[in-house]
């Protein structure tokens, strides 16, 4: 590259401020939700959603937090996403051991037919899911949700994983067959090892996107105890029960994990890449 | 080593890996395969949901293609692929071509990648949020949209956003454009990065405008990571019940109802459940389709780079 090309030239300012107005359109959203879910609730009659809060009123929030049980949600969420996101991790690295590695044959449309499961619409498989696990006795249980999103995630992982893993270094299985190693602690003591930095990816990955999941859980999880935070949300919302500071207390309550994930998701991603390409 | 296998041997070692993938063979049998054969027989049946199901045949089917309300809801589910694939892909690449060729290379990476996050932030959050943050946003009476128009004096254009028939499907297109568009910018920008910078310059040389190296050069580059994108996005916008459900509720009337709303409806509002599977099978076959399509593609596009 020129230096000539590295000016910082008027043009190049106006690209710039361009793109961070953008930035502030994008975020504009969340800063009027933060400042109206801290008004009392006077005050937004009063002064409408522009004004800024003349102090920090958290009883919204509180109230909020304690109509919805929003610390169960938060605990169900979690319990539900994190199990999905370890159960799908270990069955899609088993899976792209054989298919990768182990290049059993036929795994190219075993990878297509994994790839399809993961695209199609969930609303083909929700009614007979919904019929066999009220048969089954699992109907409204937490537990069925994580079994049918570990299927689906694992899906998705094994497609990617298995690409990943075909590229996996011979020499190293070699060496490690040479001393003697089994399939399986070649698998827990080279290949898990090797693969870390995209098993925790895919494992962030997973957890984000079944923390974001509606329908399924929407249909599943009918009972209060047992719902997630975007369907309890969810709901509410579809009952157009809440007031104006309510509504914007929920929207908070339902960014700020939302916040934090996306900070380890920066984090996790930048060093995957990293460590990537350091190897 | 491999070639000079028995094949006997290679069977066996094919065997000893088979073995890892009986776990979630059993799964991926249990919760997609035994449920989506079972969809399609429920298609061709009259089924309430409790009683035992009628055989219909194609009955469902050729209703369906009669529906004028599933057409309805199919070309409100065309309007949101353009509103998440179309649109976010074209501005993606853009915001993307900006990013990485003016603001990264004079301004720095760090500022690159911060403009970069801000975009990206809304696909992170649960649509059910992001939906519950704009239906406030968007209300009638008081929502931010409206006291902002009132504020700088264009009262007049206040207008229900997402309760007017006319206009609640081009509200949600617009909350999807805000939603997906960090998508397409996140996967352009890792795809500039492979891009030769000797093309760009030699171009540069010969006076080609930064207009010309982004169309002749750019989107030529960076066409694998388009189809993804494209694929992605298109599926995604198959799959808007939540955005549908919680902005909406399908209405007003039927405005913004899509297909995935309206077999949702069928199953457990209408329970009409037969009906409600022959509309799911359709969606699936749809997004089949594109994603057999779009693997020949990539396919050939690999065959011929090497």
């Amino acid at each position: 590259m020129t230096v000539m090309a590295r000016r910082r030239t008027p043009g190049s300012y106006a690209v710039l401020v361009s793109l961070i107005v953008l930035a502030v359109v994008m975020l504009l959203p969340f800063v009027i939700i933060a400042l109206n879910a801290v008004k009392t609730p006077a005050e937004y009659s009063s002064h409408g959603p522009l004004s800024l809060p003349k102090g920090v009123y958290l009883q919204g929030l509180k109230d909020f937090w304690e109509r919805v049980d929003f610390g169960g949600k938060l605990v169900n969420s979690v319990l539900i996403s994190g199990s999905v996101a370890v159960l799908a991790v270990v069955l899609s690295v088993l899976n792209a051991y054989a298919l990768g590695i182990g290049r059993v044959r036929g795994r190219v449309s075993i990878m297509v037919v994994f790839l399809l499961a993961n695209t199609m619409p969930q609303e083909v498989l929700v009614y007979p899911l919904y019929f066999i696990s009220k048969k089954a006795g699992l109907y409204d249980t937490r537990l069925s949700v994580v079994i049918i999103f570990t299927a689906i995630q694992t899906a998705f992982g094994t497609y990617l994983l298995s690409s990943v893993l075909s590229a996996f270094p011979r020499e190293l299985l070699e060496a490690a067959r040479i001393d003697g190693a089994g399939r399986l602690r070649i698998l827990w003591r080279v290949v898990v090892p090797i693969s870390r930095p995209t098993l925790g990816v895919l494992f962030v990955f997973f957890f984000i996107w079944t923390w974001n999941e509606f329908f399924l859980p929407l249909v599943f999880l009918v009972s209060n105890e047992n719902q997630t935070v975007p369907v309890a949300l969810g709901v509410l919302q579809g009952q157009k029960m809440m007031d104006a500071t309510t509504t914007s207390a929920s929207a908070l309550l339902g960014v700020l994990p939302a916040i934090v994930f996306f900070l380890i998701f920066q984090r996790t991603l930048t060093r995957g890449i990293t460590v990537g390409s350091a190897k | 080593m491999r070639q000079t296998q028995t094949p006997a041997a290679r069977r066996r070692r094919e065997l000893t890996y088979a073995v890892y993938l009986v776990p979630s063979g059993a799964l991926f049998v249990a919760v997609i395969l035994v449920p989506f054969v079972m969809n399609i027989g429920i298609s061709l049946t009259t089924w309430d949901g409790i009683g035992s199901p009628r055989w219909a045949g194609a009955g469902n089917y050729t209703k369906l293609l009669a529906d004028g309300d599933f057409w309805a809801s199919f070309g409100h589910n065309v309007a949101l692929v353009v509103a998440m694939a179309i649109v976010p892909a074209a501005i993606g690449l853009v915001l993307a071509a900006a990013l990485f060729d003016v603001i990264g290379r004079r301004f720095g990476p760090r500022t690159a990648s911060v403009l970069r996050a801000c975009v990206y932030l809304p696909q992170v959050l649960p649509f059910a949020v992001a939906g519950i943050v704009w239906a406030w946003i968007l209300a009638p009476d008081d929502g931010a949209l409206n006291e902002t128009l009132r504020a700088v004096g264009l009262g007049s254009l206040r207008e229900d956003w997402l309760g007017n028939p006319k206009l609640a499907l081009y509200t949600v297109m617009g909350v999807m454009v805000w939603v997906q568009i960090g998508f397409p910018l996140v996967v352009f920008m890792a795809g500039l990065q492979r891009i030769d910078p000797a093309l760009h310059e030699a171009a540069e040389i010969d006076g080609a405008s930064w207009w010309r190296r982004f169309w002749y050069i750019t989107i030529p580059q960076i066409r694998p990571e388009l189809y993804v994108v494209l694929l992605i996005c298109t599926v995604a916008a198959i799959k808007s019940f939540d955005k549908v459900y919680i902005l909406t509720g399908g209405g007003p009337g039927n405005a913004t109802r899509v297909p995935a709303f309206y077999s949702w409806q069928n199953f457990f509002e209408k329970t009409q459940v037969g009906y409600g599977a022959a509309i799911a099978t359709v969606l699936t076959l749809i997004t089949v389709v594109l994603t057999v399509v779009f693997l020949r593609r990539q396919a050939r596009a690999e065959e011929a780079n090497r």
